[in-house]
């Protein structure tokens, strides 16, 4: 048995998993901890180079964790640790000698609720940008105008780039946030949950986006809403109480999933 | 949903218990004694400045505007001028401030960002200590022990450095090196408005939301810079507040200034001199005043009032500029 026609339908056939797509981060007997209890357990995953991979599965289940770990901003909380490696193209981001901050520069993050900084909207823009490059003030333009457009946010701010960000609607900042970190040219972009706060309409629009800039960018995206993993992902990684329980293409996981508790998620039976 | 509308015509058709109207009588009774309370308040502020008003009248009258610009301040000939005062006040004041803030903010910025979880607890309530020890404490402390460590220290070795300098050689040269000054007052008053400006913006910035403070480490930034650009500036306006209600503070604060500035009536570009605040010189005074140095001393608290009144408009103003930035 496969998944509700309502999730069936939003399958799309135009994108398929592209399996020869290189690897972009391979996580390799990834364990999390949050002091003591075990957050992750044993995870072996690839993330294909410009797919959009979801991570499915019910609250708890470690999908938000993976995800905060391969930008390590974990390591905000002392108590919280992860042993294991993170291939970054090769590179195990999990190695106390990575760079942080170079690091975040090159994993960009959006997350569950809108969060645009306390200035203008050019200059949550260009502040990402300021701090890894120094540009001249034309060539800052051209930037900022070309993340905002690549966020599909240009047309509705190119008059009140000096307004503050904090006066846009909901969708708007999320959509900023998108630009900030689009901005900084990153190679892969972690979305967790990022339509959580958003109505509708502005759903189908940060959903758009994603599906665009996946000609450009690794995502990886944390969602609740199978039926938005369905329609925007090629490939999808179901997890249950820090495990890695199946992942395969989008298609396959909700068409015939190999395992039982895939199958009862994906039908809702439980979760 | 259909059966649950049925049920509740049911009832109302049934409608065997008959309905009390509410009383009117308590919720007239709340409401006087709400707005009394609000009266009340409004009252007593009336009736204080008025009677230092009417108390002040003569001096005013005697001095007119010239009692804002003179320094005169002599019983004998009955002569007296705020001015002295008025420099004293906002001089000390606006030192407490420039000391005092950067260290609230180093305090709150420490204790949300970057203390370790088991240290946050005991500094904190350290810092709230310290704000409930009483004025008079550390005016004792800042007489007897401050400033004499601050003479030695302080005052001789940077007075004997910028002697003869231009203009540091004005500002920070004590002719009398003495411990106290209008410096020594603004440093105990930092000492005095640090943890309440610590602690307010502290919860402020507590109050940030955990994914803005993430989102700004999320694009590269360093602590520094998440602070600087993100958090402060996300938490500007009650920060604004947590200063003014600092620099209210200080300027009224009468007891441990009164002991450590040393009560000279004079203009002094030092601050290492001795000078005295509006709150000093009343507290100095009022016991053994009378006639016209009485109704000096009452305009001189009239002109206090004035000053905080005006502090609390500029709060206002700075506070809507940046809310609308």
């Amino acid at each position: 048995m496969s998944a509700s026609p309502a999730i069936r339908s939003q399958i799309d056939g135009r994108n398929p998993a592209d399996l020869s797509a290189p690897v972009r981060i391979a996580v390799k007997d990834l364990n999390f901890y949050y002091g003591s209890f075990h957050g992750l357990k044993n995870i072996n995953l690839d993330f294909r180079d410009r797919q959009v991979t979801a991570l499915i599965g019910p609250s708890g289940c470690g999908k938000s964790t993976l995800l905060r770990t391969f930008n390590r901003i974990y390591s905000l909380y002392p108590e919280q640790r992860a042993e294991g490696q993170i291939l970054l193209d090769g590179q195990n981001v999990l190695d106390s000698k990575v760079d942080l901050n170079e690091l975040r520069s090159r994993i960009g993050m959006v997350f569950q609720k809108p969060t645009p900084f306390p200035m203008s909207i050019y200059d949550n823009v260009a502040f990402g940008l300021r701090l890894y490059e120094r540009l001249p003030k034309a060539e800052l333009d051209v930037r900022v105008e070309e993340s905002l457009r690549k966020a599909a946010l240009w047309d509705e701010v190119k008059d009140k780039l000096k307004q503050s960000g904090m006066g846009l609607s909901g969708g708007q900042q999320q959509r900023l946030c998108i630009a900030r970190t689009v901005a900084q040219r990153p190679e892969v972009i972690l979305f967790d949950e990022p339509t959580s706060a958003l109505d509708p309409i502005s759903t189908g629009r940060i959903e758009e986006l994603i599906e665009q800039l996946r000609s450009e960018f690794t995502i990886v995206i944390v969602t609740h809403n199978m039926q938005q993993a369905a329609r925007i992902s090629q490939f999808t990684a179901f997890m249950y109480l820090g495990e890695l329980i199946e992942f395969d293409a989008t298609t396959k996981i909700f068409m015939n999933p190999a395992k039982r508790q895939t199958q009862d998620y994906i039908t809702g039976r439980f979760g | 949903m259909t059966a649950l509308t049925q049920q509740i015509a049911l009832a109302r058709e049934s409608g065997t218990a008959p309905r009390i109207a509410p009383s009117r009588m308590g919720d007239r009774l709340f409401q006087g004694a709400a707005y009394g309370s609000a009266l009340l308040v409004l009252l007593v502020l009336a009736g204080i400045l008025g009677s230092i008003v009417y108390g002040a009248w003569p001096a005013f009258a005697e001095f007119g505007f010239g009692f804002l610009t003179s320094s005169a301040w002599n019983i004998g000939t009955e002569q007296f001028g705020a001015l002295p005062a008025i420099i004293g006040t906002v001089a000390a004041a606006l030192l407490a401030l420039l000391i005092g803030v950067p260290i609230s903010l180093g305090i709150a910025v420490y204790l949300t960002q970057l203390c370790p979880g088991w240290a946050r607890k005991p500094v904190a309530m350290t810092i709230e200590l310290l704000a409930s020890v009483p004025s008079i404490i550390y005016g004792m402390w800042g007489l007897f022990v401050f400033a004499p460590l601050f003479a030695r220290f302080v005052q001789v070795p940077v007075s004997n450095v910028v002697e003869g300098l231009p203009i540091v050689g004005t500002i920070l040269y004590a002719r009398i090196p003495s411990g106290v000054g209008v410096l020594t007052a603004g440093i105990i008053l930092a000492i005095m408005i640090v943890p309440f400006v610590a602690s307010i913006t502290r919860d402020m910035l507590d109050q940030i939301p955990t994914v803005l403070r993430e989102s700004a480490y999320g694009i590269g930034c360093t602590t520094w810079e998440v602070v600087r650009h993100v958090l402060v500036p996300q938490a500007s306006v009650s920060i604004i507040g947590a200063i003014m209600l600092g620099l209210g503070r200080a300027l009224g604060e009468t007891m441990a200034v009164t002991f450590v500035i040393g009560n000279a009536n004079r203009l002094s570009a030092s601050i290492f001199d001795p000078g005295s605040t509006i709150a000093s010189r009343i507290a100095n005074e009022f016991n053994e005043a009378d006639g016209l140095q009485l109704s000096s001393l009452m305009a001189l608290g009239c002109l206090l009032f004035i000053i905080t009144f005006i502090v609390l408009i500029v709060a206002r103003l700075l506070v809507r500029r940046v809310k609308v930035a």
